[in-house]
């Protein structure tokens, strides 16, 4: 469980990014970070596995105080997969870029192989595995660092911007992937933009604006409110921006839902015939 | 990372931030000058005093200060090397043979402190000169230098990437320590040896991103033009000739100083009556 207490955030430029963040995220949570641009997403997922300290206030991870640990320590715990793989790869091979992590937290040999093996596998990129990370697509590389940060099986897993950059189809996979660990019980944590992603994972939300929270729900109450909406600088989803533009018709608003949208319809039509 | 910061150009607008580049190098210039020909702790001390004036003319104080609070760990490190080299291989004309008096110690102590404030006005003065010359200023003082402008564009990318490459080092940082590494842990070998993970992710970046710069100025017709003009150009205006003169005559004044005035140690001035 990661508990944030009155958390405040300066960076040394005097740059206040976070004003007073309180928030739970329970075990086995799926929780979607929204906002705008600077609102502090970024910032406030750092603090989880204590990249960033709090200048006042408490980050405590299953009761641990993040200003007590390493990062070294927590990472254990909490992966964090950074929005461009281009920042974290740096290996020779596929293979070796995945073991990095585990010989740093000091598995042995065979757990390596194993927890390799097993990282290529769920990522489908075991016919990379000495391949240079650099000769890989955009996409793969995203996959390379993914399977780098799974590899050693963390409790929670945060994700930064995972939908950037990758084609529709890729973005599918990756959100079956997703709710997969979610239904593995593990936490996860995405920042996002992309609320047609969170509309179709349905999680639990929270909107950040100006190093605040807006406003925290599941992301059908959340995202379907235009003004919540407007003031964190998103877009509500397509599906929810028809339904509010034929709310006059006695259509529901709270609509994120492309299945549930069409059973809306289709019984709609039913009725008039 | 903080001597780097007071090395990095601050918008203020201030006498000093509007003087010529190259007169400004001049002066900065001259000042190394004078640092190098003295090795006595009094002059460096008057030397270190120099560039104050411009220092609050310019506002940049805090920057300033804090650029020689970056540069404290090297000064003390060239103070502790100086002591031990000065203590085992005295190559002092008033000290022969090993240190054993208290005051031929004290002439290594000075020696070893002139030799720490050298380097202080040298990173005191240069600062200044970063701290209030934008890199397109500078990038226009050394075109109007006849320097070819290919040289002068390299020069000003260079530095206006700094910045963007400090952020991105601790971007890479940060994903390393997400993934296990401890930078500070093992022996020397191994700390360096940690930096690797660092280092491949940030030169693969800086390629990828100058190859997509040169592909991007490219397209919008880089090199285009024979002959570039340029909107602002730079003119010497009184302010400058008077730093000129003023640098001129500190040059001319330290010169003689250096030829025939002996400028008395901190020793023979304490230990007045005591023959080493």
């Amino acid at each position: 469980m990661i508990e944030v207490k009155d958390l405040h955030f300066s960076y040394t430029t005097g740059f206040e990014a976070l004003k007073g963040i309180n928030l739970t995220v329970e075990d086995g949570e799926f929780l979607a970070v929204m906002g705008q641009n600077g609102a502090g997403k970024t910032t406030l997922v750092k603090h989880f596995n204590g990249l960033l300290k709090p200048t006042t206030g408490d980050v405590l991870v299953d009761g641990v105080n993040t200003r007590d640990v390493s990062v070294a320590k927590l990472a254990r715990n909490v992966g964090f997969v950074f929005q461009n793989p281009d920042h974290q790869l740096f290996s020779e091979t596929v293979e070796d870029e995945i073991a990095f992590a585990l010989k740093n937290f000091g598995f042995e040999e065979d757990v390596i192989k194993k927890q390799v093996d097993w990282a290529l596998n769920l990522l489908d990129i075991d016919q990379y595995r000495k391949t240079s990370p650099f000769m890989l697509s955009g996409g793969e590389r995203k996959r390379v660092a993914l399977a780098s940060i799974l590899a050693w099986d963390p409790q929670v897993i945060i994700l930064d911007e995972p939908t950037i950059g990758q084609d529709h189809q890729q973005k599918e996979k990756l959100q079956q992937f997703i709710m997969q660990l979610n239904a593995q019980k593990k936490t996860v944590v995405v920042v996002t933009h992309d609320v047609e992603f969170v509309a179709e994972c349905n999680p639990q939300v929270i909107l950040m604006s100006q190093g605040k929270i807006l406003a925290e729900g599941i992301a059908g109450e959340v995202l379907t409110n235009p003004k919540l909406a407007a003031q964190a600088s998103i877009v509500p989803p397509q599906i929810t921006q028809i339904f509010l533009q034929l709310a006059d018709l006695g259509l529901p608003t709270d609509v994120i839902d492309v299945h549930e949208a069409t059973k809306i319809l289709l019984d709609r039509l039913r009725e008039r015939q | 990372m903080s001597v780097f910061e007071g090395f990095k150009f601050r918008k203020v607008s201030s006498v000093i931030h509007d003087l010529d580049p190259r007169v400004k190098f001049l002066f900065v210039c001259v000042l190394f000058a004078m640092a190098i020909m003295f090795y006595n702790l009094i002059a460096l001390a008057v030397l270190f005093f120099i560039p104050l004036p411009f220092v609050f003319m310019a506002r940049v104080s805090r920057q300033w200060l804090r650029s020689l609070r970056g540069a404290a760990f090297l000064a003390i490190f060239i103070f502790a090397t100086n002591i031990i080299f000065g203590y085992f291989y005295p190559s002092f004309p008033q000290i022969s043979g090993a240190v054993d008096t208290p005051v031929e110690f004290f002439v290594i102590l000075e020696r070893a402190a002139a030799m720490t404030l050298r380097f202080i006005v040298l990173i005191a003065s240069f600062s200044v000169f970063f701290l209030t010359t934008s890199p397109d200023h500078l990038g226009l003082a050394l075109q109007q230098s006849h320097i070819p402008y290919e040289f002068c564009f390299a020069f000003t990318t260079a530095v206006r990437f700094v910045p963007v490459l400090a952020d991105e080092a601790q971007t890479i940082m940060d994903a390393q320590k997400a993934r296990g590494l401890e930078l500070e842990r093992g022996n020397i070998l191994k700390r360096v040896r940690n930096y690797i993970p660092i280092l491949v992710p940030l030169i693969v970046n800086a390629i990828r991103r100058s190859l997509e710069l040169a592909e991007a100025m490219e397209s919008r017709g880089w090199g285009a033009s024979e002959k570039r003009t340029n909107l602002y150009k730079l003119k010497l205006t009184k302010a400058d000739i008077i730093l000129v003169l003023i640098s001129a005559l500190m040059l001319v004044f330290a010169l003689y100083i250096w030829l025939y005035v002996p400028i008395p140690s901190l020793t023979e001035l304490l230990f007045p009556s005591t023959p080493i």
